[in-house]
Parts: structure tokens; C-alpha cells; sequence
């Protein structure tokens, strides 16, 4: 059956898990726009979110799904607290870059 | 029970001392002697109704470690405020509370009209809380505080009257001194707590019986505590803080500096004596001659020492050389009996010397004292009794417990036995030689002393010089005069010739002319008469000035050879010519002291005759303080193998050597037979030059090993310490350079961490 040959075996979640994770990384590092720098990092959250979905459903395991239950929370706090930031760098100057906030430099 | 009680010997001191603290100014004279007084009285009840409570007890369980509280817990490691009742430490206790408290009782008397009065009395009960901790403490750490306390009482109490430059440095020096001591001391501390990990007296000397201790171990614990005890107990090399301790007031150098203090060395190395007669014998022979050579050196010193205090502080030096030959020989019996026995005696003799001192002014020089016999009866009377306690006449107490040290000496060590007799010989001596000097012999105060006549020649000399000075100035004068009236010649001269051609002149028509200048000319030639008469006169009064410095020179001549001729003697001096002072002390007139300084005399000087009857050589029977005292020794005592006829022969040699030596005293200082100038060399009267020497070498070569560890503590251990902080430091200001406050370098150096720690897991796995 060809959607026998086409099942989603684990490699497949965990390279979407790898890419998620990469792009994320990647934009992490190269956009300025906090704001967007903060939406790269729920990429990276969620993309191993998914690999730890993929490891419980292969090895029958519920933590991975209970961990994830737990990266979710924290994210939601992290989301809280980030956007906080942003509205507050907002605030000061509405063009703000994440490079121009380097006051705690040595 | 009574041994309960023992907590209270220390307390009550401890409890005057807070009293005088807060309230020593309101209680002021004599109110605060008072206090500290009943104080000690206190403490010496209490120290009697324990007593009586070991002695209820078998003589092998008067041991009683009453704890008080745990004072340093630290792990495994505790130490106890405890005090160790036994015979050893009652036997110290009673004397020390005892002496203590009949010095407070002199020091009232004696500190009678001084501003700081209280302050005194202050220190002095701090001082006996210190050694009775000292005494008293079951452990080293106790003991050790005791003994800093004692030490800086010392240092508060020589220093005294501190503001005389002298004292406070003498203060100091004590001070110093005793810190090399004390080193000594902690080390054996340190080395008893590793090796066996207790620093209890109780664990200390069960160890040691158990011979747990090796003997390399013992034998440096040995060295070490002796070197705190020569130390504390002013022994050979660092004696030479005591003479000088003799600034403070006298009944400072008593009770600390001949009865109580100075003998906690010896109480020291006998508490530990179970370890000492583990330690190899060399160590405890080194006790025996640093003992021994310390009695002979410190005695000779005292041969020609003037002030009456030096006498007695190397005495003092030289009698506790005796109790650490006892100790080195293992005669620890005989060291705590000479020790009690010279407390009696010696505390006797400095409250005596310092009736004497009261009663002359605060006059120390023995060389002006003499005849104080009729003047102070009871001052004299008294220091006699401690005269022939210390010169070994039996039966006062000295001459028992010298003896007894003697004994065993000889049966030990002739070698040993000779020097200790040598130093009873010149103990004798310069016991004798003091009390002749001072209570024997003409009444001297008064006298006119060489010092004073040679002044007194002095002033004439320099009189005639300046007599003969003043003379040479009017030759002077009168050359002058002359210069002066021959000017005066020579213008009258002028004036003559002037008239004379005046006359020549005149119109010889004009008669009244021609009379007028015959007169001017005459009056011109009385004139230079006149001039010539007066030049005459002052040439005559150049030579009667000329003649004046010969005759005073010839005066200062006489007054030099009458100075020559008149030496020491008063002759050609009459009472006008002496100074002040001597007239003042004419009227002055020594006086006996009062009630409160001569009872502790009497009573001492009862002790001094009788404490002889604690050991008794003559029967089994009569050794109490030896069935006393050996519970406390464990069997390390030196059993003495001499028979009963052989103790007789040395005892009668040493009662021979002690009359010797009083004779010689008799020959020199009573009838003056011999010129004392032949004992007294001037290299004893500065004691052999080792506290100059001392001096010279820590001023010089001493200065240079000084400053070489200062450059090593300043450039190496202050490097290590700064280095480390420079290094931090440096490394901080080179990572700052990464902390750019950029977030996206930040989570750069994330991802190349978290890069990193991947590459390593798949290297470690892979390979």
C-alpha cells in the first residue's frame, strides 16, 4: 500500500522538529525586530515540542507528552514576561531594535 | 561538698574585680582595698573548705574535675570550663590565695595617697583570677588563658606608674619577653592536641601513663613547655625581663614577680609530669641545668646589685633556677616545697624592702640606707626572719626545702649538686650583704653623699675658674686705661708746643699779651703733668691686675688639691656650703609603716619560720607534704637512695656553706675588713653584659634577620594575597569584553555552546 510506504514514521517528526528548530534559531539570530526574535523562539519551543511528541508515541512513553504539557506552561509564562519587555522597549522608543538595548554592556 | 566550692576560689576575685570596675572611683580609698582585700579572704576560705574536702577523701581520689559550662565545642573537639581539684593545684591555690591576700592587705597601706588607688587594687584581683585559672583550669586552653592573664596584669601592673618612661618600657619588655614564652607554650599545646586529641589534664596524663605518647613526642612537648616555662618563670636566656619589672610597686613584685606568678612554670611542667618522664632524659636534664645555671649566674649578679629590689628580683631569679633544677631531677616534691617556702619567705622580704622603700621616700639605693634597725623594728625584725629563711639557716623554712633540693641533686649529679651549693653560698652572700646595708651600720641617709662633696668641689673649682676668668677681663680693662690716658699725654703735649709757639709769637711790646700767653703756657704744662701722673697710676693698676690672675690661679690650684686631698670626706666643707637636699634630709626621719603593711609582715614571717614542718626530713612520719603530694605525681618522682648518716653530712655541709657565706657578709660590709670593691665587680653589677649584649644583637645583626622577614611578609605573603586579587581582577576586565549587552551575541554564544557540547556527545560516542 503506498500510504503504508508513505506512514510518518519518527524520522520525519524529528527532522520537521530539527527544521522548526533551525529556522527559528537562524531568525533568532539575525532578525532585530524583538518582536519577531520572540516568535523564533516559540518556533524553537515548539519544534521540540514535537520531537518530544514523536519520541513518547514511538517509545510508548507519556512523559514526552507530559513534557511537552510543561514546555507549553512555560512558554505561556515566557510570553508574559517577554511581551511585558517588548511594550516596555515600545514605549521608550517605538523604532527599537534589540541591538539599540544594550545598556547592561561591560 | 566542700569540693563544690571550688568554683568559688576564682569567682570571688573575679567578682571584686567587677565590683572595683563599676563602682572603683565611688568606693575610692581605702574602700576599694577593701574590697579586693575580702575578696582574696573570700577566695582563701573557699580554697581551705576544699582543702579540708580532698583531705576527707583516700589518698587516691583526691581528684575532682568540677565542670561548669562547655566553653569551646568545635566537633569532635570540646573544651570545658572545668576546674582539676587535687592536691597539687590546693597546694598552689592556698598559698597563692593565702600570700595574695595579706599583699592586698600591704597594699593598702602601701598605696596609701596614690591617685589611681583603686585602679590598683583593679588589676591586682584581676591578677589572682588569672592564676587561680591558671591553677585551677583542667586543660591546657584554660591554663593558657590564665596564663595570658597573669601576663598582661604583669604588664598593667609594672607599668604602672607609666608615666615615667622607664617603667612603661620595663612593662614592655616583660611583655615581649614572655611572648617567646608563650610561643613555646602553644606549640605544646598544638602537639599534645595532635597526638592525642584531647588537651585535658585528666586525658593528657592518663595518655602518658598509658604510654601512648611516644617518647620522640614527649621529649618535644618536654622542650617546648620549657621554653614557656623559662619564659613565665624568668629562667636563663629569658630571665632579663624580671629586674626590670622591679618598676612596679612593691607589692606587684611580690605577690607576682617572687610568689605567684613566676612559679607557674613550675607548676606547668610539674602538672605534665607524667610526660616528662616519658620524654628521653636529655630533655629533663636541660630542665636540671638551665635550673641550675640560672641559680648560680642570677646569684652572682646579685652579689653587687645597690637597689634593694635588683637584690631580691635576681634572688628571686636564682631561687626559681633551684625549683627547676628540682624539677629537671625529677624532686617535684622538693620544687613545690621550696616553691611554697620561697613564696613565704621572698613575698616577706619584698613587703620588707618595701616598708623600707615607704619609709625612705621612695629611696631604693641600699648604699643610703644603714641603720634602719632602730628607725622600723618591726620592718627589721621581720626581714631578719626572711634573711635566715633564704640563707639556708636552719630552722627556718629554707633551709629545709634547699636542703631537700640539694639532696637530691647530689645523689643525681655531684656536678649539680656543687653549683646549687655554690649559689646557697652566694645567696647567703648577698642576703647577708643587703640586710647589713640596710637595717645594720650607721644611720647613712643623713650623710653627705660622695656624689654630693664632689659636687660640692666642683661648684668651688668652677668658682676659681671664674675668678680667674673675671681677672683676665680687668687686665683688660686697665691696658685700656693706659691706652687712654697716654692719649690724653699726647694731646697735652700737642697743647704745650701750641702755647709755646704761641708765646714765640706774641708781641713782645704788648705786656699784657706776653702775661697771658706765659700763663696759658704754664697751665698747658700742668696739664701734661697731670697727664703723665694719671699714666703713671693706671700702669701701676695693670700690674695690680696682672697680679690678681696670678693669685687666682693659684686659688684654683688649692681648691683642686683640697678637692684631691679631701676625697670623700666632709673636710673644708662646712654645713652651709651643702645643698638643699641634704638639709632636707636631715630633717627627714625614716618611720615605721603602718598597721596594715607590718601584720602581713608578722604573719609572713611566721610562715617563713614554720612552713619547714610541711616536710620534715627526719622520719616517714613526718613527710605530709610528700603523702600529700604523690597521688598527684603518679610515681615519676626520683626516689632519693641516700642514707640517713650521708642526708646528715650534707646538710651540715650546707649549713657550713651558708655560714660561710654570712661571715664573708660580716668581714665586708660589718667590719669592713675587706673593700667591698673586691665582690662587687663592675661586669656583676651590670649583669655579665648579656642584657646589652641582648640589646646589641637585636639592634644589629638581630635588626637585619627583622627586616628580611618583614621584606618576606611585604613582598611574599602580601604578593600571594594581592596576586590573587590582581589576577582576578585582570581575568574580569578580559571576560567584560564579552558582556556586549547585545542579546543576539548572547544567544550566538548559546548556540555555539550548545553546537559545542553536541560535537563533544557525538565525539565521545562515536569513538
Amino acid at each position: 500500500m503506498i500510504l503504508a510506504e508513505l506512514a510518518l514514521t519518527p524520522p520525519y517528526y524529528l527532522v520537521l522538529s530539527a527544521l522548526m528548530f533551525a529556522i527559528g534559531a537562524t531568525g533568532l539570530l539575525i532578525r532585530r525586530n524583538p518582536l519577531v526574535m520572540f516568535m523564533c523562539v516559540e518556533l524553537m519551543l515548539n519544534g521540540v515540542n514535537i520531537s518530544f511528541v514523536a519520541f513518547g508515541a514511538d517509545l510508548n512513553d507519556v512523559g514526552g507528552q507530559i513534557s511537552v504539557f510543561f514546555v507549553l506552561v512555560v512558554a505561556a509564562v515566557e510570553v508574559v514576561v517577554g511581551l511585558a519587555l517588548v511594550v516596555a522597549i515600545n514605549r521608550r522608543r517605538a523604532d527599537a531594535t534589540a541591538d539599540d538595548v544594550s545598556l547592561l554592556r561591560g | 561538698m566542700l569540693l563544690d566550692l571550688a568554683f568559688l576560689i576564682p569567682a570571688l576575685p573575679l567578682l571584686g574585680f567587677l565590683v572595683i570596675l563599676v563602682a572603683g572611683r565611688r568606693l575610692g580609698e581605702p574602700g576599694a582595698g577593701w574590697v579586693a582585700t575580702m575578696a582574696m579572704g573570700g577566695s582563701f576560705a573557699a580554697a581551705a573548705a576544699v582543702f579540708l574536702g580532698l583531705l576527707g577523701e583516700d589518698a587516691d581520689e583526691r581528684r575532682h574535675v568540677q565542670t561548669l559550662w562547655e566553653w569551646v565545642p568545635v566537633g569532635d573537639f570540646s573544651v570545658d570550663i572545668g576546674f582539676l581539684v587535687d592536691p597539687l593545684s590546693i597546694t598552689m591555690t592556698l598559698f597563692i590565695t593565702g600570700v595574695g591576700a595579706l599583699i592586698h592587705l600591704y597594699s593598702i597601706g602601701y598605696m596609701h595617697g596614690d591617685e589611681n588607688f583603686s585602679k590598683f587594687f583593679l588589676y591586682l584581683n584581676l591578677f589572682a583570677f588569672s592564676m587561680l585559672m591558671l591553677v585551677l583550669g583542667d586543660n591546657l586552653l584554660l591554663t593558657f588563658l590564665g596564663w595570658e592573664g597573669v601576663g598582661a596584669c604583669s604588664y598593667f601592673l609594672i607599668s604602672f606608674w607609666f608615666t615615667e618612661e622607664a617603667n612603661a618600657t620595663a612593662g614592655k619588655k616583660a611583655f615581649v619577653t614572655n611572648r617567646i614564652g608563650d610561643w613555646g607554650f602553644m606549640v605544646a599545646t598544638f602537639l599534645i592536641f595532635v597526638t592525642i586529641g584531647s588537651i585535658e589534664y585528666v586525658d593528657i596524663i592518663g595518655n602518658a601513663e598509658g604510654g601512648l605518647i611516644s617518647e620522640s613526642t614527649a621529649t618535644w612537648i618536654t622542650v617546648l613547655l620549657l621554653i614557656g616555662a623559662a619564659g613565665k618563670s624568668a629562667q636563663f636566656p629569658l630571665y632579663l625581663w624580671l629586674p626590670d619589672a622591679m618598676a612596679g610597686p612593691t607589692p606587684v613584685s611580690a605577690l607576682i614577680h617572687a610568689a605567684t606568678m613566676v612559679t607557674s612554670g613550675i607548676y606547668l611542667l610539674t602538672r605534665v609530669n607524667p610526660v616528662l618522664a616519658e620524654a628521653a632524659s636529655w630533655s629533663t636534664d636541660l630542665i636540671a641545668w638551665v635550673g641550675a645555671l640560672t641559680a648560680l649566674f642570677a646569684a652572682t649578679i646579685a652579689v653587687a646589685q645597690n637597689d634593694i629590689k635588683k637584690v631580691l628580683a635576681y634572688s628571686t631569679v636564682s631561687q626559681l633556677g633551684y625549683m627547676f633544677l628540682a624539677v629537671g631531677i625529677g624532686a617535684y616534691i622538693a620544687a613545690i616545697f621550696h616553691m611554697i617556702t620561697h613564696a613565704f619567705f621572698k613575698a616577706l622580704l619584698f613587703l620588707g624592702s618595701g616598708s623600707v622603700i615607704h619609709g625612705m621616700h621612695h629611696d631604693q639605693d641600699m648604699r643610703h640606707y644603714g641603720g634602719l634597725q632602730k628607725l622600723m623594728p618591726i620592718t627589721s625584725a621581720t626581714f631578719i626572719v626572711g634573711w635566715l629563711a633564704i640563707a639556708g639557716v636552719p630552722p627556718f623554712s629554707g633551709f629545709w626545702s634547699k636542703d631537700e633540693i640539694l639532696a637530691y641533686a647530689y645523689d643525681i649529679n655531684p656536678v649539680l649538686w656543687v653549683i646549687g651549693l655554690l649559689t646557697a653560698l652566694l645567696t647567703a652572700f648577698y642576703m647577708s650583704r643587703q640586710v647589713f646595708m640596710t637595717f645594720f651600720g650607721e644611720y647613712r641617709y643623713a650623710d653627705v653623699r660622695p656624689e654630693e662633696i664632689s659636687e660640692i668641689w666642683d661648684n668651688r673649682v668652677a668658682t676659681a675658674e671664674a675668678a680667674v676668668a673675671e681677672a683676665k677681663a680687668g687686665i683688660g680693662a686697665a691696658e685700656e686705661g693706659v691706652v687712654k690716658a697716654q692719649e690724653k699725654l699726647d694731646k697735652a703735649a700737642e697743647k704745650l708746643e701750641q702755647r709755646e709757639a704761641e708765646l714765640a709769637e706774641v708781641d713782645e711790646s704788648d705786656d699784657k699779651a706776653v702775661d697771658k700767653a706765659t700763663k696759658n703756657l704754664e697751665k698747658a704744662k700742668d696739664g701734661v703733668v697731670k697727664a703723665q701722673e694719671a699714666v703713671d697710676e693706671v700702669t701701676v693698676s695693670v700690674d695690680a691686675a696682672r697680679a690678681e690672675v696670678d693669685t687666682a690661679r693659684a686659688h684654683v690650684e688649692t681648691v683642686l688639691a683640697a678637692a684631691a686631698s679631701a676625697g670623700d670626706d666632709l673636710e673644708g666643707i662646712s654645713d652651709d656650703d651643702l645643698p638643699a637636699a641634704v638639709k632636707e634630709r636631715r630633717e627627714f626621719h625614716p618611720h615605721e609603716s603602718p598597721w596594715q603593711m607590718t601584720v602581713p609582715l608578722i604573719l609572713l614571717s611566721g610562715a617563713a619560720v614554720i612552713a619547714g614542718v610541711m616536710n620534715l626530713p627526719f622520719s616517714k612520719d613526718l613527710h605530709f607534704l610528700e603523702k600529700w603530694l604523690e597521688p598527684t605525681l603518679y610515681g615519676n618522682k626520683h626516689k632519693l637512695g641516700l642514707s640517713g648518716g650521708e642526708l646528715w653530712i650534707l646538710a651540715i655541709v650546707a649549713v657550713v656553706i651558708g655560714a660561710v657565706g654570712i661571715a664573708a657578709a660580716v668581714a665586708i660590709y660589718l667590719q669592713k675588713r675587706i673593700p667591698a670593691e673586691r665582690v662587687e665587680l663592675p661586669i656583676l653589677a651590670r649583669g655579665w653584659r648579656y642584657d646589652e649584649a641582648v640589646s646589641d644583637f637585636m639592634g644589629g645583626p638581630g635588626r637585619k634577620g627583622f627586616d628580611l622577614v618583614a621584606w618576606f611578609d611585604a613582598t611574599i605573603v602580601d604578593g600571594i594575597v594581592n596576586g590573587t586579587g590582581r589576577l582576578v581582577r585582570t581575568a574580569g576586565g578580559g571576560l567584560r569584553t564579552l558582556q556586549t549587552g547585545l542579546v543576539r551575541s548572547y544567544a550566538a554564544l548559546v548556540a555555539v555552546g550548545a553546537v559545542g557540547l553536541i560535537a563533544w556527545f557525538l565525539v565521545r560516542t562515536t569513538f
